[in-house]
């Protein structure tokens, strides 16, 4: 807690930083932390995305050697490949762009405030999320590969080491030291946002005048205070059965490749699941928040109209949080629970529809009877709020454990969860980008490329993940890295992997006219004016992009909600939080 | 322009959503008042604590779960002999909390000396705390128990472990406030009085969260 030391005289969290490395590297400013956590996702997004292609090629054309890569996959580097697709997606992306990124960045810009309450923390939790990247990829070159696991790292498997895969020992204690190592990162960011968010708001920004993004952004970091604990704890037990000697989580009797596991016995392996559940549930939801906070704001600003049940909206996200912590069972139906336990966990679980209902309901209401001003952002936005209504629906199916047992594990289960979770939290992304990069550069990304990108994109996903619903039903199992010999029932799937493999390769291009569109635009792209898209939070109140301490040291007053478009009687179809109300006309 | 101030009272109260009263006088112009930034207060150091003892409950009661879930398993869980200075090192934490407060009793009353000594008392305390915790492991590996031996051992090396790492988290706290001294100064932004109690909390949750460790491993070892 070093943090006073640079706090000026007249209450400036820190001077203005001198020189690069202060400025651009070890920065306190949480403008550009929020940059770095961007970029570190978007160098993980691009890792992952190839780790997908190869996997996909491969399913496609299993004996063909792959383009680039030079050979084929032997079913355990297929393996690695799914594990660290997954952790990538999941914690270097999900969890570090959407919160990280944008929350660092515009939450405190949102509610007034100069910084986050603790600048060297804010500094401390992107490089030690850094830290965690790099032990995490450096798992791919160190001796047996990545681990094999999946992204669950489920025990005893992930407990045992070399003598169950390749990619089990060092791999696998590089694995959890990362998670742990993120697990540390992520605390530290979300101890910063909840106490900014609850101590530094400005006058007048009561907690039902927050933006939604605000609010997304604050339920997210009280979610991930309350489960990165638990999953480090859990992370702590499997490095003591991999290294310590202890037999948390390995049972007795264990025959591995015809060896007898003699060192270990009593442990239990749901025990991990229920620890690592426990924290796994809230994590979908700790990456597909703040998108919906992102889209009702970017709905709301570019339909021109109030959010629909800004209330409501709040409680819905209130309740999904709530109700994210006790769901976890769903995700272990197949593990032999007692049917009474399952139908608890089926019913919350179930539960979690209404306040997704209603979230839907209001993001209808909001564009009901709007004149939409089409922009790529607002693309990406209209583009979440379906891929939720697809990727929810499905869980509806799962939900259920009598569905659930025949479907679980299934390329089913896989397309629910990159519906929902991945390529919905991925438009969220997308949708904050578009909407942010003119206030973020002072320049605008090409609309043009941003709606072709779109449209590449949402056809892309599509038509990679409807058609594994089919595929799960009909009985394909995920992990598998052939659906030929010895697996004749799924030789049928083949032309249907074909298909998916080329949108999957369609659509990994498409990323790169992003890319492309995104690094043009920060050098070249038509120059941002303060508040380009008629918006009414305080971002848009400050230059593009900021100065240093948002407001240059003034206080911005707040009188109004966040969204307040067309309001009857105003010159303009916006007011922007800070203008102060008109007297009252008496008539 | 005098009509915000009685406006801002008006929307303190109201809890958003629906339009407050008009300021009587206020132009239709946004009104932008030249302020210096508002002081950061000190209640984001208390935010901060609690949060932070959330997260840290969280994890305990994780382990504590693990502890439950593998005693019920059954088996192979034998009870350990538990070496008899916990009741002494226990004894020792608890009268750190009473320390601690009679410390801040005196920064309180402007005392220096008073706070100073009492401070200092509480991090020799704790100190000791550890050191007997460190007596404990040695006198089980004398026994031959060893982290790996059984479940309770290993839920035991693993809690008194994990705890012993926060205590000592704390003691570093300890002396950065007693090196920082009882001296408000302008410019730094973190207060001695706040300093003290954000150590005080954090110390008295690492003596709730033991005896409630030490209650766990003495009746469920």
């Amino acid at each position: 807690m070093s943090q006073e030391a640079h706090a000026g005289a007249h209450g400036q969290i820190h001077a203005p930083p001198q020189g690069f490395v202060r400025k651009w590297i070890f920065s306190l400013d949480h403008k550009v932390i929020g940059l770095q956590y961007f970029l570190l996702a978007l160098v993980a997004v691009f890792l992952g995305i190839a780790l997908s292609v190869l996997m996909r090629y491969h399913l496609a054309y299993p004996a063909e050697k792959i383009p680039l890569f030079g050979t084929t996959l032997t079913p355990e580097l297929y393996l690695s490949l799914v594990t660290m697709h997954g952790t990538i997606m999941v914690f270097m992306v999900l969890t570090t762009a959407p919160q990280g990124g944008f929350g660092n960045y515009f939450l405190p810009i949102q509610i007034g405030a100069a910084d986050m309450a603790f600048p060297v923390i804010n500094m401390l939790s992107f490089w030690v999320t850094f830290v965690s990247f790099v032990v995490l990829v450096s798992a791919f070159f160190v001796e047996g590969g990545a681990p094999l696991g999946g992204w669950t790292g489920y025990a005893p498997l992930s407990a045992l080491g070399q003598i169950v895969g390749p990619g089990q020992g060092m791999g696998m204690n590089l694995w959890i030291i990362s998670i742990a190592i993120f697990c540390v990162a992520s605390l530290m960011g979300a101890l910063n946002f909840i106490t900014t968010t609850i101590d530094l708001r400005t006058p007048g920004m009561t907690f039902m005048r927050m933006p939604l993004t605000v609010w997304a952004w604050f339920i997210t970091a009280i979610l991930g205070l309350l489960a990165f604990g638990v999953l480090l704890a859990a992370g702590v037990l499997l490095l003591l059965d991999r290294v310590g000697g202890t037999s948390f989580f390995i049972p007795g009797g264990l025959v591995v490749t015809d060896k007898a596991i003699t060192d270990h016995a009593g442990g239990s392996p749901l025990l991990w699941q229920h620890l690592f559940w426990f924290f796994g549930h809230p994590e979908v939801y700790i990456a597909v928040l703040p998108g919906m906070g992102v889209v009702s704001h970017v709905l709301s600003t570019f339909a021109r109209k109030p959010v629909f049940g800004y209330r409501a909206m709040v409680y819905a996200m209130s309740g999904i949080g709530v109700l994210g912590f006790c769901v976890w069972g769903h995700h272990m139906f197949q593990s032999g629970m007692s049917p009474y336990t399952a139908f608890a966990f089926s019913i919350l679980t179930m539960a979690i529809g209404i306040p997704s209902a209603i979230k839907t309901f209001n993001w209808l209401g909001t564009l009901w009877d709007s004149q939409i001003r089409f922009t790529a952002a607002m693309f990406f936005a209209l583009g979440f709020v379906s891929l939720f209504v697809s990727g929810g629906l499905s869980g509806l199916f799962l939900a259920q454990p009598a569905v659930d047992l025949p479907l679980h594990d299934t390329y089913f289960v896989v397309a629910h969860f990159h519906l929902i979770m991945g390529v919905a939290a991925i438009f969220g992304i997308f949708a904050a980008t578009y909407f942010w990069f003119p206030k973020m550069f002072g320049r605008h990304m090409s609309e043009g490329l941003g709606k072709i990108h779109f449209i590449l994109t949402f056809i892309g996903v599509n038509a990679i993940f409807f058609p594994m619903h089919w595929m799960g039903l009909w009985g394909q199992p995920r992990r598998y890295s052939t659906s030929d010999s010895p697996f004749t029932f799924l030789a049928d799937m083949t032309p249907l992997h074909k298909f998916i493999t080329i949108f999957a390769i369609i659509t990994a291009a498409a990323q790169l006219i992003f890319l492309w569109n995104f690094l043009w635009s920060i050098w070249r792209g038509k120059k941002a004016e303060m508040n380009p898209w008629q918006a009414t939070t305080l971002e848009w109140t400050v230059p593009s992009p900021p100065p240093h301490d948002n407001f240059e040291g003034e206080v911005r007053r707040i009188y109004r909600g966040p969204y307040e478009f067309a309001v009857p009687g105003e010159a303009e179809d916006f007011v922007p939080q800070h203008v102060a109300l008109r007297p009252a006309v008496k008539s | 322009m005098p009509g915000s101030i009685v406006l801002d009272e008006v929307e303190l109260k109201d809890g958003g959503g629906g339009l407050p009263p008009a300021p009587p006088g206020a132009g239709g112009d946004p009104l932008r008042p030249r302020q210096p930034q508002r002081e950061i207060p000190q209640s984001i150091y208390l935010t901060a604590i609690a949060l932070a003892l959330g997260t840290i409950l969280m994890f305990f009661m994780a382990l504590v779960s693990a502890f439950i879930v593998r005693k019920g398993l059954g088996g192979d869980w034998q009870p350990i002999e538990l070496p008899r200075i916990l009741w002494l090192t226990t004894a020792v934490l608890l009268a750190s909390s009473f320390t601690i407060e009679r410390a801040r009793h005196w920064l309180k009353l402007g005392s220096s000396l008073g706070f100073t000594r009492w401070w200092s008392l509480t991090t020799v305390l704790g100190m000791a705390f550890l050191l007997g915790q460190l007596q404990a492991w040695r006198e089980l590996r004398a026994a031959g128990v060893y982290l790996a031996t059984n479940p309770s051992s290993s839920f035991f090396y693993l809690l008194t472990a994990a705890h012993g790492l926060h205590v000592l988290g704390g003691i570093l706290v300890l002396l950065y406030v007693a090196v920082r001294g009882v001296q408000p100064r302008p410019g730094r932004h973190i207060q001695p009085g706040t300093a003290a109690e954000v150590a005080a909390v954090y110390w008295h949750f690492m003596d709730a969260l033991w005896v409630f460790l030490f209650l766990l491993l003495h009746f469920g070892r």
